[in-house]
């Protein structure tokens, strides 16, 4: 059994899993991992891996950090906060990278940089549309100016990306805070968010002690940034997988049909 | 002076006494000179400890004096000619980012850097140095027409951070930072950044993509501030101090990191104590390094700015 964190509601763990772990009772959508998303989104829910293999150094030699990656990575089951790799969706050929929340809150440090920049590199080298799932609650501290560094490596592979024409639909998930928000996440051709998903470059409780003054409980959820001009479209889980395969079929252009 | 910062305190003791030895002599019509020679000698030996090896805490200390030269400072010693541009066309004039077209050495460059205040009526007009969107918006604005008239950009780097507010967010942070990044990679003219203050962050970055990076001696760069970070890491604020040793933030450990290419150094105390002398060789570094890329094609700028970023980053693989 499990109680949906925003209503209270109790449901079993296969009703829930059958809903796509959104609550049947208020539409709360609740974090899925990397492995989940892929399921959910992929064609026979498989993605071609890139760079499985790939995990942090500890650069800085910063203290705790080795243990701590050790100790998230047990607990989720993943090297780091991206699984990044290539399959279909609805027959489309695409470059998809998935974040995971429960590695490292989808702390973006040098892994995180790196298999983004070389998805979009491969994206951009295929001329296949790049598909990204962010969410992340900032930075990785304990790699430094390094994390910093990330976000103009990724954003330098998206000019080069955009450039040649390539198609890029970035989806927020919740929550996408700091440095994601402020480079890749936010360059998207088409920006899509999960219903109630967090976006910003602030947290609210830095925002709150600067200001100090309380926000508004809608505050940097997909709707209010919605209504902010900052995103395109907020799309119900259930509906993403198709919402996708209709963008991309958008952007495809069928042999025999004349542009002109 | 009133300035000192508390570990210079020893100093200024120092130089009071001598001060004092001298007034006392010469009223008295007493010789002190040995005296007054010997406590000089213990002053520079004093000065030598304090300077070289500064912590980490203490170059954010000098990095954030309320008397460090700004960007104006360094526009109007390092530049001829030079004609502020405003706003972002979009929304406002936002005063944590200053910018416009000057001279250096006779060639026309587009100029853009943050803008702490210079008191607090000054500091409250320009958001101490914090930009919203409209700042990053209107430094990209600038940087977009040097890039249609050919003209090098040059930046200055000195910002606690972009603004954490309501309405920041509403108009895009993220947004007005990533579009930056991603711009500053495309540009066809050389970029130098030169980091005067503090880099903080993302705000900091998105002025920050270029084929130089310069930074000055006890300037400092970090992804989060020492306070945030010792907060967010430990929990507790009053830890800045070993966050600041931790996260690396200082230019010598940036340089070792290669994520910038030269260090200006400062007077001894900081840039604040001789800003004329400091601004000439800030002039002399940016001259050298606008020289060498003035001969580039614009394939080799951009180029060498992806390559720039493309190689930072510490990784490995996985055993079996
Ligand atoms: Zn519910």
């Amino acid at each position: 059994m499990s109680k949906c964190p925003k209503c209270g509601a109790i449901q079993t763990s296969k009703e829930l899993d059958k809903n796509l772990k959104v609550c049947p009772s208020c539409g709360y959508h609740m974090k899925l991992n990397a492995r989940e998303r892929i399921h959910m989104i992929m064609d026979e829910g498989r993605l071609f891996e890139y760079d499985a293999d790939m995990i942090s150094e500890d650069p800085l030699e910063f203290p705790g950090y080795a243990d701590k990656l050790v100790k998230q990575s047990e607990k989720s089951g993943l090297r780091d906060a991206v699984v990044t790799g290539e399959g279909t969706i609805g027959g489309f050929p695409v470059v998809c990278a998935v974040m995971s929340f429960d590695f490292f809150s989808g702390s973006m440090g040098s892994v995180v940089g790196e298999k983004i920049t070389r998805a979009v590199e491969r994206a951009t080298q295929k001329g296949y549309p790049l598909i990204v799932f962010s969410t992340s609650g900032g930075a990785r501290m304990q790699e430094s100016i390094l994390s910093l560094m990330q976000m103009a490596k990724t954003s330098s592979a998206l000019a080069r990306f955009h450039d040649k024409g390539g198609l890029f639909i970035s989806i927020f998930t919740d929550p996408t805070l700091g440095g994601v928000t402020a480079s890749f996440a936010m360059l998207g051709d088409v920006i899509l968010a999960e219903p109630g998903t967090i976006v910003g470059f602030a947290g609210r409780i830095v925002i709150e002690q600067t200001i100090r003054q309380k926000l508004p409980d809608n505050f940097q959820t997909a709707e209010f940034n919605l209504q902010h001009g900052q995103l395109d479209k907020v799309v119900n889980r259930k509906e993403m997988r198709n919402t996708l395969i209709k963008l991309l079929d958008l952007h495809t252009v069928k042999e025999g049909v004349s542009r002109g | 002076m009133g300035n000192e910062l508390p570990f210079e305190q020893p100093l200024e003791e120092l130089r009071s006494k001598i001060e004092e030895l001298r007034r006392f002599g010469s009223e008295k019509d007493i010789d002190f000179s040995e005296e007054i020679a010997r406590l000089e000698e213990r002053y520079t030996q004093l000065q030598q400890e304090i300077f070289v090896q500064l912590a980490p805490a203490q170059k954010m200390q000098i990095a954030r004096h309320p008397q460090r030269p700004t960007t104006i400072d360094y526009i109007q010693a390092i530049f001829d000619d030079y004609i502020e541009l405003h706003g972002d066309r979009a929304y406002a004039d936002d005063l944590a980012i200053v910018g416009g077209i000057a001279k250096l050495n006779g060639v026309p460059v587009t100029v853009v850097g943050h803008q702490k205040g210079k008191d607090t009526k000054d500091n409250i007009a320009r958001n101490f140095g914090m930009p919203h969107p409209e700042g990053f918006r209107k430094g990209l604005r600038l940087m977009k027409q040097a890039d249609k008239f050919r003209r090098p950009i040059i930046t200055f780097i000195d910002t606690p951070g972009a603004y954490p507010g309501g309405a920041a967010e509403e108009r895009g942070q993220g947004e007005a930072i990533a579009r930056n990044l991603l711009e500053m990679a495309t540009f066809r003219v050389p970029i130098i950044c030169v980091v005067i203050g503090e880099g903080g962050s993302g705000g900091a970055l998105a002025l920050g993509v270029g084929n130089r990076v310069l930074m000055l001696e006890n300037a400092i760069y970090s992804v989060i501030s020492p306070n945030g970070a010792a907060s967010i890491l430990w929990k507790d604020a009053s830890k800045a101090d070993k966050a600041a040793e931790a996260m690396k933030i200082t230019a010598q450990d940036l340089q070792e990191m290669k994520i910038i290419d030269e260090i200006i150094p400062e007077p001894n105390g900081g840039a604040h104590r001789e800003i004329a002398i400091q601004a000439e060789s800030v002039k002399s570094v940016l001259s050298r390094h606008l020289q060498e890329l003035l001969s580039w094609d614009s394939e080799q700028l951009r180029q060498d700015r992806y390559d720039k970023y493309r190689k930072l980053g510490a990784f490995t693989y996985a055993q079996g």
